[in-house]
């Protein structure tokens, strides 16, 4: 009995955190549109509900009244477990997410590494997908798109670095209150930017959408997909973009803390400002995706392992350095 | 305590079967997953026992990185249904008397190992003085990692340097006839280099010399 109400408990949590985020993602679905549309002077979508509001939630019903077809020479297991592997690994990151000191479904001591682990487990739903679709098309997308995560996983990892060795602790919480004085976008600008782009590239949105370019690859991994299972792919990545915006949201601009330590301002709660900054750093990803070429793909290459690691790599020595020789370094 | 022994089955019970599927399975794309499956119930297992920053590590380097290039190198390689001679009762493999050397020395020092653990304990008392209960365990790794092992770390750091470079040395070949692209060229290239105006003449055409 003293089980079933821990289990009972935790299931309310879980739902009460889950519910809201792949609400979110439904709209945060819409306003990439909304803001996609405006920056090429149009109206984008505006007619399901008020401001176009509702049109994901139409476009969801659409997709689970199609059938899902299952080409005959795929591996159907793989293929079918696919875009639930994206989905789950989209989701069960949040667990570690703080949305005030003491609202986190999971505060544990490790909280910024298991982020880590769960993005870089995200490349093996698209390598499922591309292999087991048995088809030209989406192998290649899938190649491409493992090597583009691995590679750019390896800069963001040593941003972390520069961000733990200014908090002296691995935990989400310790991470934003470290920063009550000072937020971290300020002296580690640089690392905020290369964050920024390896976070682009990392959940293959444009100008890094190699993976499914369709002028040269369909639609890359999801080529085969249909119905449901494509939309889970599509909410897993969306997912996926919301969690990259509130890891950068934590690592640089305060998680919850708010702004200014003044009176109106404190009475806002902290999940409030997470979910502003969140929504900033999404309307940046959205305005990049509209103004920004698509990159080739050796240029992507270079960019991650000539340019972004070494460059990174200095700053970790600059920090290190720099909060050794004036002992800030965060010792206890 | 039930609770957690349920989890600790279970978790083990899924790393040994996938481990048996990684060498039962006769796709190496699926033997793959399976490895993969294993890696993260050992995980689960490190983090059951408190080891939290080697389970993690663990994902994010077998997993997250080292099982990816595995699947690489088999998708690639394109062996996917590799007939399975031994099994099949056909012609024998000469492979078999090595793997038999190599599984019974591995299956002596197995024995080794665990006969030791139980019956003569204390040549395993592992010395406890540098671990403190007070600080997690990532803290207390940092401490005797960078401080005590800082050799041993620093030359297995090498030792993973130098293997990397070899592999990069031993692989990489001077291709001829590769058109390079320079990214200064291209990018400052200006509108009078690439464009000129010509004036064409009526059924003269103008001559492009390449």
């Amino acid at each position: 009995m003293e089980y079933l109400s821990i289990v009972f408990e935790e299931v309310y949590k879980i739902l009460f955190l889950l519910v809201p985020v792949l609400v979110s993602v439904a709209m945060i679905v819409w306003l990439d549109r909304r803001v996609w549309a405006f920056v090429q002077k149009r109206q984008g979508p505006n007619v399901v509900g008020p401001f176009g509001l509702l049109q994901s939630l139409a476009d969801a019903l659409k997709y689970i009244f199609k059938e899902m077809i299952i080409p005959s020479s795929s591996n159907k297991v793989i293929f079918i477990l696919a875009p639930i592997v994206t989905m789950t690994l989209a989701l069960i990151a949040w667990a570690v997410i703080p949305f005030s000191a003491t609202q986190v479904l999971a505060d544990i001591n490790v909280g910024i590494l298991y982020l880590f682990a769960v993005s870089s487990l995200g490349v093996y739903g698209i390598i499922m997908g591309g292999w087991a679709s048995n088809s030209k098309y989406p192998f290649l997308g899938a190649i491409r798109s493992a090597a583009q995560m691995v590679s750019y996983e390896v800069s963001i990892g040593v941003i972390i670095i520069n961000v733990l060795l200014c908090v002296g602790s691995l935990n989400l919480n310790d991470i934003v209150i470290a920063q009550q004085n000072l937020w971290f976008v300020i002296p580690l600008f640089p690392m905020f930017v290369i964050f920024f782009i390896s976070a682009l590239a990392e959940t293959n949105r444009p100008p890094f959408d190699l993976p499914e370019a369709e002028a040269e690859l369909v639609a890359g991994y999801q080529t085969e997909y249909s119905g449901m299972m494509y939309a889970m792919f599509w909410l897993g990545e969306y997912a996926n973009i919301l969690l990259m915006c509130a890891m950068g949201a934590i690592l640089f601009l305060g998680g919850w803390l708010s702004p200014i330590e003044l009176y109106p301002f404190t009475l806002i709660p902290g999940a409030i400002w997470l979910i502003l900054k969140i929504l900033l750093l999404f309307f940046l990803f959205a305005l990049v995706k509209a103004i920004v070429p698509r990159y080739r793909y050796d240029q992507l290459m270079r960019l991650g392992w000539k340019v972004f690691l070494p460059f990174s790599l200095i700053w970790v020595v600059i920090t290190a350095s720099y909060l050794f020789y004036f002992n800030l370094l965060p010792v206890n | 305590m039930i609770a957690h022994a349920i989890f600790f089955y279970t978790f083990s019970i899924i790393a040994i079967v996938s481990a048996i599927m990684v060498t039962a399975s006769k796709n190496t794309v699926h033997s793959v997953f399976f490895l993969i499956l294993d890696f993260i119930s050992i995980s689960c297992l490190f983090i059951m026992i408190g080891a939290e920053f080697l389970g993690m590590i663990m994902l994010i380097v077998y997993v997250g990185a080292v099982a990816v290039l595995f699947l690489f190198v088999v998708m690639m390689l394109n062996v996917a249904q590799q007939k399975n001679q031994w099994f099949a009762g056909q012609a024998t493999s000469k492979h078999i008397p090595v793997g038999l050397i190599i599984s019974t020395l591995i299956f002596f020092e197995i024995i080794i190992v665990i006969g030791g653990w139980k019956y003569k304990p204390e040549i395993f008392d592992i010395n406890n003085s540098l671990a403190n209960t007070s600080v997690s365990n990532t803290h207390s790794l940092g401490q005797v990692l960078y401080t005590d092992y800082i050799h041993v770390f620093q030359i297995s750091g090498m030792i993973l340097l130098v293997a990397m470079v070899g592999a990069i040395v031993l692989t990489f070949r001077q291709r001829s006839g590769v058109k390079k692209q320079s990214y200064i060229k291209q990018i400052s290239r200006e509108r009078a280099e690439g464009v000129e105006v010509l004036e064409v003449q009526s059924n003269k055409g103008v001559k492009i010399d390449d």
